[in-house]
């Protein structure tokens, strides 16, 4: 048996502007992109195609970055360049703005929902992540304002299942906050990469988290006990080196299969197994497929489907989006 | 991506008396290059040539300034890779970023979207070398800095061609 990466469809997404990142939503039915043009694009099955379905512009005044839908599938939030974060409602089949959270001092690079739907998490270059509440009234107040990178915050990504934040900085670090008497803290800073950490990735568990970086390596990172007092504690556990040959802009964990797929500055997809038989405190993972040329130009973004096994999407700076189909070959 | 105060007003320049170097004659084109049937890669004086761009605070092009040298320039066409290495005049220009932003931007203008350009500063010429070459490589950080307008616009004067 082996595995390999097929195309199943190639959408010209942001013609003449870059892709930066591509979002599906909780039921799998439909894929959020979002680009240097500003526009944000929904697209959905027609027969056997991927059509787009909805163009949402007039949201943001410049680059929208990442998009994040919300774990009940009805809003998409929009992290933009303006310093804004946009939040859209679904309607059958439309897409209107509700309500545009201020208060970064500048680009927004990313935003999160929490898995309950009642926090959401930006970041930005100005050094900050903020966590938002929302209420029955889809009513958005910040909650907080965590300082703890010295540097651009380019990732936030909850855990699957609990009130566990974490965030990816170009200081190099990743951060992990947990909520404590009505503040968020950094309760744990992840050191190792050598280089800008653009994105993270937990595992179905949440006991695992994968990270990759500028230094062209991705990293695995297990939770531990605590050494001392109850703080988190995460120990680096695998590092992935000598696969990539560029910048690793994008990590993502499926979890209905346990694969890991990549998204590097050299144009390539590549996925990766575990080990299933290796121990899990030094876990082995090996390269699976690799789609070099995936894309013409770098590639930014890569998201598994949450519903269908080994359905995986990928965009780039040439503007259009790729969904691949990872299977095991007879 | 650039610290405030690059290009405004000019009342004191950093480097007040820079050492002017000679512009490399006129590239000679070679028989093969001028015949249209032959593949052309595109070469280290090519790209060189494409450099051609102003000082931000000297009426002098980079090229008279030896921050751009044919010697720091890497290229290789098939490989689809473009290294440019650039030399700034003083080690603390605060300039630095922005000569360096300018030589990305114009590479990217000029060449086919294939191409992966790196430019950094020569090993050992800058006091903020390992920064500013982190900057340079972060196209985000780059994206988000050419969508300022006023940036833009300074970049732009250091690309626009000057009559010699």
């Amino acid at each position: 048996m082996k595995e390999s990466l097929s195309l199943v469809q190639r959408l010209s997404a942001h013609p003449d502007s870059r892709c930066w990142f591509v979002s599906w939503s909780p039921n799998g039915t439909l894929l959020a992109s979002c680009g240097g043009d500003k526009a944000i694009r929904i697209w959905g099955k027609e027969g056997e195609s991927w059509v787009c379905k909805s163009v949402l512009q007039d949201g943001h005044q410049r680059t929208v970055r990442k998009v994040a839908w919300s774990p009940c599938g009805n809003y998409l939030a929009s992290a933009s360049f303006d310093a804004t974060t946009c939040i859209w409602k679904k309607k059958s089949d439309e897409f209107e703005s509700l309500t545009v959270l201020e208060g970064h001092e500048n680009e927004v690079k990313c935003v999160a929902w929490a898995p309950s739907g009642n926090l959401l998490a930006t970041c930005s270059r100005d050094k900050s992540v903020w966590v938002w509440e929302v209420d029955e009234e889809d009513e958005y107040e910040c909650v907080t304002v965590v300082n703890s990178h010295t540097q651009d915050v380019k990732h936030v990504v909850w855990h699957p299942t609990q009130e566990l934040l974490a965030s990816a900085s170009y200081d190099n670090n990743i951060c992990v906050y947990k909520e404590e008497d009505d503040d968020w803290e950094c309760r744990a800073t992840l050191t190792g990469h050598t280089s800008t950490v653009w994105s993270l990735s937990f595992d179905a568990t949440g006991q695992k988290l994968a990270s990759c970086s500028d230094d062209r390596t991705v990293k695995i990172w297990r939770e531990c006990p605590a050494e001392s007092g109850q703080d988190v504690s995460w120990k680096c556990v695998c590092t992935l080196s000598g696969y990539h040959s560029r910048t690793v802009y994008d990590v993502a964990w499926c979890h209905l299969t346990g694969a890991l797929a990549t998204a590097c500055g050299d144009d390539a997809v590549r996925v990766f197994k575990e080990d299933e038989t290796a121990d899990p405190e030094q876990p082995v993972f090996s390269l699976a497929a690799h789609m070099a040329k995936a894309h013409s130009q770098d590639v930014n973004c890569v998201a598994w489907n949450p519903k269908e096994a080994g359905l995986l999407a990928s965009c780039s700076d040439d503007g259009d989006i790729a969904i691949w189909r990872f299977q095991e070959e007879d | 991506l650039v610290g405030g105060g690059a290009m405004s007003g000019g009342t004191r320049l950093e480097n007040a008396n820079p050492v002017i170097f000679q512009r490399s004659g006129e590239r000679q084109l070679t028989a093969s290059e001028e015949d249209d049937d032959v593949h052309d890669p595109i070469d280290d004086r090519e790209i060189f040539d494409i450099l051609s761009i102003n000082d931000p605070e000297h009426p002098l092009s980079l090229e008279e300034l030896n921050v751009v040298e044919q010697v720091r320039v890497k290229v290789d066409d098939a490989g689809s890779t473009v290294g440019v290495e650039f030399t700034p005049t003083i080690p603390h220009c605060s300039m630095a970023t922005l000569i360096g932003l300018s030589i990305k931007v114009k590479l990217l203008r000029s060449l086919p979207d294939r191409f992966k350009i790196d430019v950094h500063i020569t090993p050992g010429t800058h006091a903020s070398e390992d920064a500013v070459n982190k900057q340079l490589a972060d196209k985000e950080r780059v994206a988000a800095a050419l969508e300022n307008s006023s940036l833009l616009e300074v970049v732009n004067q250091c690309l626009s061609t000057r009559s010699v």
